[in-house]
């Protein structure tokens, strides 16, 4: 496999405009004759869909949910980033672009990178134009907060609702296409497999989940633009329907899957309280802001949070990391807590959540800003506990939120399936070893709005594309595998769950593959997957009917990928002999429990081919190399 | 606190099942056994779900997706009320320490000519992309954006929009509405729009052109009862229907001249 990452030459600032310059046009009246399918209707595909349209290609948009408006990234909460500058606070495009490539503890490609950071103006202005009310100042202008790992505020946002504002805004845009005839709309339909024609992806199969037929689309090119896959550990903060399955049936027919481990343990969730618990909640990162992370000095310390007075707190953010105190970055953040709960001093009943509290914010600003700020995550919080926040601390414990790795892609965001492009979190390209808060709504957007629409261009011009339609034997041969995998699970009638093995899986994940990992744990999670996978395709029960909408048998095919996708990711955190951002290996640590990192010999995005066989995993790993130019190689530190 | 409470409670569910469109669709009585008050309601589904499938049943289906209250999947009519009985809270934000041990609870779909029961609870809500569909939108292509600060927008306005877009288009107005009428969903789209200078220019042809798929798609008429706004989990302003006849009137007479 050859991974040729396509970066174009040329001064790191002038790669962009000169690939945008270089780049093969389709003319308008060609662009008619172009199908492109879109899977994916969150952030990055609505807003590729509505682009493309706008250009004039005929666009297939398909997602599972029952509307394109209920995808994952309508549950956002704290903001998008962009390098406007408008604070005066000594933002720019370079330095975005270097908060995010050291934020990514150096393992992502420079080059992606910093078009991520040129274009993030442009993405404001033009989700402003589309009338998503952001937050503003009584002037009028538009106000900003921070966010981890950054010195400025650049953070865009509408209260803590932000990716609802932002999916809408790219939802009803799409909208306005698919009234006018660009955009062709599918919803309910769950794309099963990535159908290639001579190797060249060429259209999908899908299953309609209300009447559970199998359909064929065909075009000249494929996008897809399906989230990430934290929903392998059964508890994230992900929603409950989020999945791997395009990605994972893509990786099984050829597209290589980047840096599988990187998993971004997100610091401030509502702690796991109980076995009944179906997913965990996000308290935005823009709590940071102005709530403080606390632990008792003394373990076992019993008392109320109330009656323990400041000189018996440790406000260890605060104390390890003067110089970003309280925002940290994530990874950073989740590991200083998960310490404090491994010194004894973790807080509430289960003794594992650490305090972040409101109470100098509230002094200092008053209730009523306060509620402003951040009024809906405090009702969310108390609707969830039954505690109050304005009267005490929440109790918070990072929980497992967003996945750096996805399918590898180029510069021009193509897998290595010819025609296949990967777009928002489902692709690897920009956050590296771990994501700063409030750049995966950039990232989406970003993809969707101001690169696939350009660089699609580019390959269907220079690409030769014979017609290929729903007739074609790929498609045959697509649909016959997949009926016979949906057979062989609903002939099973077992004794166990698809939730069931779920968790089981999850608890093996969150253990072994999860905040801190080993040689030996890794090892052992990836035996104790298998024994899970094969157990699985003898035990499973699954009720209902093939034949019509049936939530048990959808479950069970994302949960059958999960558990290959699973031991991929063990393998690649047991190959990684590093630390690095939210990858944290016991064995490679600094005296003072920071990530150690090993440059000389892993300063590369490791990339998954696979190679099993029916019944039989296996992988090779390649890799891409990076090389740092415009960014000193360094150890990130935020003291 | 909350979390140490283990306290279980058991419940009598009269819950609808309806096998597929078609399907008349009756009452069945299901037990919820053994639920931890401090579960969601439908972690309560999941649970019953759970012990449905192990004895060979067929589980309840019902949508739902974030459990945060903010995609708008969740649909079910609790004890009469959509969403149930706490105001400003969807079905997945909904907690059992808000029932008591032994209550019958009543679980019924959204019910609206317009939002066709696909099965059990799950109902088919693509009418209000369609409304969307016909002009909920500022027509501006990607690239064509000024600079974001370029138009001042009042903070009071900014925030107005807001409280209009922050609807999540579930469809519970619909639900509680006598005459099954989508206007609270519609004029807040149509508010949120109109009171932003990006929504200014098409003001007039986006009201008429939703409320007219709004009538086709066989939502009702609005007669004034403020069910609609009682039973959102955004707590969406009743308000928002005043200003969009307001802004109707305006839109008709404009067309007419
Ligand atoms: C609670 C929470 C809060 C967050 N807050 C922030 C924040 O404040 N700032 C920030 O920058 N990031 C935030 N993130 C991360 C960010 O929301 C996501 O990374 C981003 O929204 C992903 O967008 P996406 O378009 O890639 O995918 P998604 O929004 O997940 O969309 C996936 C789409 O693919 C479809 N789909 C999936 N599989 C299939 C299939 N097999 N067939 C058909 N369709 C399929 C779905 O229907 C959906 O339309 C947050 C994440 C969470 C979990
Ligand atoms: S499941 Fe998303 S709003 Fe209830």
């Amino acid at each position: 496999m050859k991974l040729d990452a396509k970066t174009p030459s040329g001064p790191i600032a002038e790669k962009w405009s000169k690939h945008k310059f270089e780049m093969k046009l389709v003319n308008p009246a060609n662009k008619r004759k172009h199908t492109v399918i879109v899977v994916g209707t969150g952030l990055a595909g609505a807003s590729a869909s509505a682009t493309m349209a706008e250009l004039g290609y005929n666009v297939v948009t398909l997602c599972m949910h029952e509307s394109p408006r209920r995808a994952h990234s309508i549950a956002a909460q704290g903001g998008i980033n962009a390098a406007k500058n408008y604070q005066n606070d000594g933002d720019s495009v370079h330095r975005l672009f270097y908060d995010t490539i050291k934020g990514g503890d150096f393992r992502a490609r420079e080059s992606n990178v910093h078009r991520l950071a040129e274009i993030s103006p442009n993405i404001i202005d033009q989700c402003v134009a589309q009338g998503v009310p952001f937050a503003r100042e009584y002037g009028g202008t538009l106000s900003n907060r921070s966010f981890g790992g950054a010195q400025v505020s650049r953070t865009f946002y509408a209260r803590g609702q932000t990716g609802q504002q932002l999916l809408i805004g790219a939802y009803q845009a799409m909208m306005r296409q698919v009234d006018a005839g660009g955009v062709k709309l599918f919803t309910r339909r769950e794309v099963m497999d990535i159908v290639l024609v001579d190797g060249v992806a060429r259209g999908v199969l899908a299953r309609n989940l209300v009447t559970g037929e199998l359909e064929s689309y065909a075009a000249d090119a494929v996008i897809l633009a399906t989230g990430g896959y934290g929903n392998v550990f059964f508890h994230s903060t992900n929603a409950k329907m989020s999945n791997a399955t395009a990605i994972w049936r893509a990786h099984r027919r050829g597209a290589a899957f980047a840096n599988p481990c990187f998993t971004q343990i997100h610091p401030t969730c509502i702690p796991h309280s109980g076995d009944y618990q179906s997913k965990l909640t996000l308290m935005s990162e823009s709590l940071r802001n102005d709530g403080r992370c606390w632990v008792p000095k003394t373990p076992g310390d019993q008392r109320p949070p109330e009656q323990i007075p400041d000189d018996e707190r440790d406000y260890y953010l605060e104390r390890v990391y003067p110089s970003f105190g309280n925002l940290a970055p994530r990874d950073v953040a989740s590991r200083q807590a998960k310490f404090r709960v491994d010194e004894g001093r973790g807080v509430g009943p289960t003794k594992v959540a650490v305090y972040l509290d409101f109470r100098d914010a509230i002094k200092r600003l008053g209730e009523k800003i306060v509620s402003e700020r951040y009024g809906n995550l405090f009702d969310m919080y108390e609707k969830i506990t039954g505690d109050n926040p304005y009267k005490v601390p929440m109790r918070i414990y990072p929980a497992v939120h967003y996945t750096m790795g996805g399918l590898w892609v180029d510069y021009n965001l193509m897998s290595t399936i010819p025609g296949l492009h990967v777009l928002g979190e489902a692709n690897f390209s920009d956050h590296g070893a771990n994501r700063l808060g409030a750049s995966a709504l950039m990232q989406g957007l970003a993809d969707g709005y101001f690169v696939i629409p350009y660089t699609i261009g580019h390959y269907l011009a220079g690409t030769p594309l014979p017609k290929v339609d729903t007739q074609h034997e790929a498609f045959r041969a697509a649909r016959a595998e997949i009926q016979g995998g949906i057979d062989r699970l609903m002939a099973l009638k077992g004794s166990r769950t698809v939730d069931d093995f779920h968790r089981a899986l999850g608890t093996i994940m969150w253990d072994q593959v999860g905040m801190s990992r080993t040689d030996v744990g890794l090892k052992k999670a990836i035996q104790d997957i298998q024994k899970l996978r094969s157990e699985f395709y003898e035990d499973v029960r699954i009720s209902g009917e093939k034949s019509y909408i049936n939530p048990e048998l959808e479950k069970a095919g994302r949960v059958a990928d999960f558990l290959e996708l699973g031991e991929l990711m063990a393998r690649d955190a047991l190959e990684r002999k590093e630390s690095c951002g939210g990858h944290f290996r016991e064995e490679y640590q600094t005296p003072d429990n920071e990530a150690l990192r090993d440059d000389e010999n892993f300063c590369h995005v490791a990339a998954w081919e696979y190679a099993g066989q029916p019944g039989r995993t296996n992988w090779n790993r390649h890799i891409e190399p990076l090389s740092f130019e415009n960014v000193k190689l360094a150890t990130r530190s935020y003291k | 606190m909350a979390s140490a409470n283990s306290k279980k409670i058991n419940l009598k569910l009269k819950v609808w099942r309806q096998k597929t469109r078609e399907d008349a669709g009756r009452f069945e009585e299901i037990s919820a056994q053994e639920i931890p008050v401090d579960a969601s309601f439908l972690e309560m589904m999941d649970i019953v779900n759970n012990r449905l499938i192990k004895e060979g049943r067929d589980p309840i289906a019902f949508d739902h997706d974030c459990r945060e209250g903010i995609c708008g999947s969740c649909s079910m009519v609790i004890n009469g009320n959509p969403h149930g009985p706490e105001r400003g809270t969807a079905t997945c934000q909904l907690h059992m320490r808000k029932f008591h041990d032994a209550q019958e609870i009543v679980v019924e779909p959204f019910r609206a000519t317009a939002f066709p029961v696909i099965k059990d609870l799950s109902v088919d809500r693509t009418a209000f992309d369609r409304i969307i569909a016909a002009g909920g939108y500022v027509s501006v292509n990607t690239g064509n954006a000024p600079d974001a600060n370029a138009l001042p927008v009042p903070k009071e306005k900014a925030d107005d929009a807001f409280n209009s877009a922050t609807c999540i288009g579930c469809g519970a107005c619909v639900a509680a509405c006598a005459n099954s009428s989508a206007m609270l969903f519609v004029s807040a789209k149509v508010n949120h729009l109109a009171v932003l200078p990006q929504g200014e220019p098409e003001r007039e042809r986006r009201v008429l052109r939703m409320m007219q798929t709004m009538e086709d798609s066989g939502f009702g008429n609005c007669s004034n009862t403020g069910a609609c706004s009682l039973a959102c989990p955004k707590e969406i302003s009743f308000e928002n229907i005043a200003r969009m006849n307001a802004e109707y009137m305006k839109a008709s007479i404009k067309r007419r001249d």
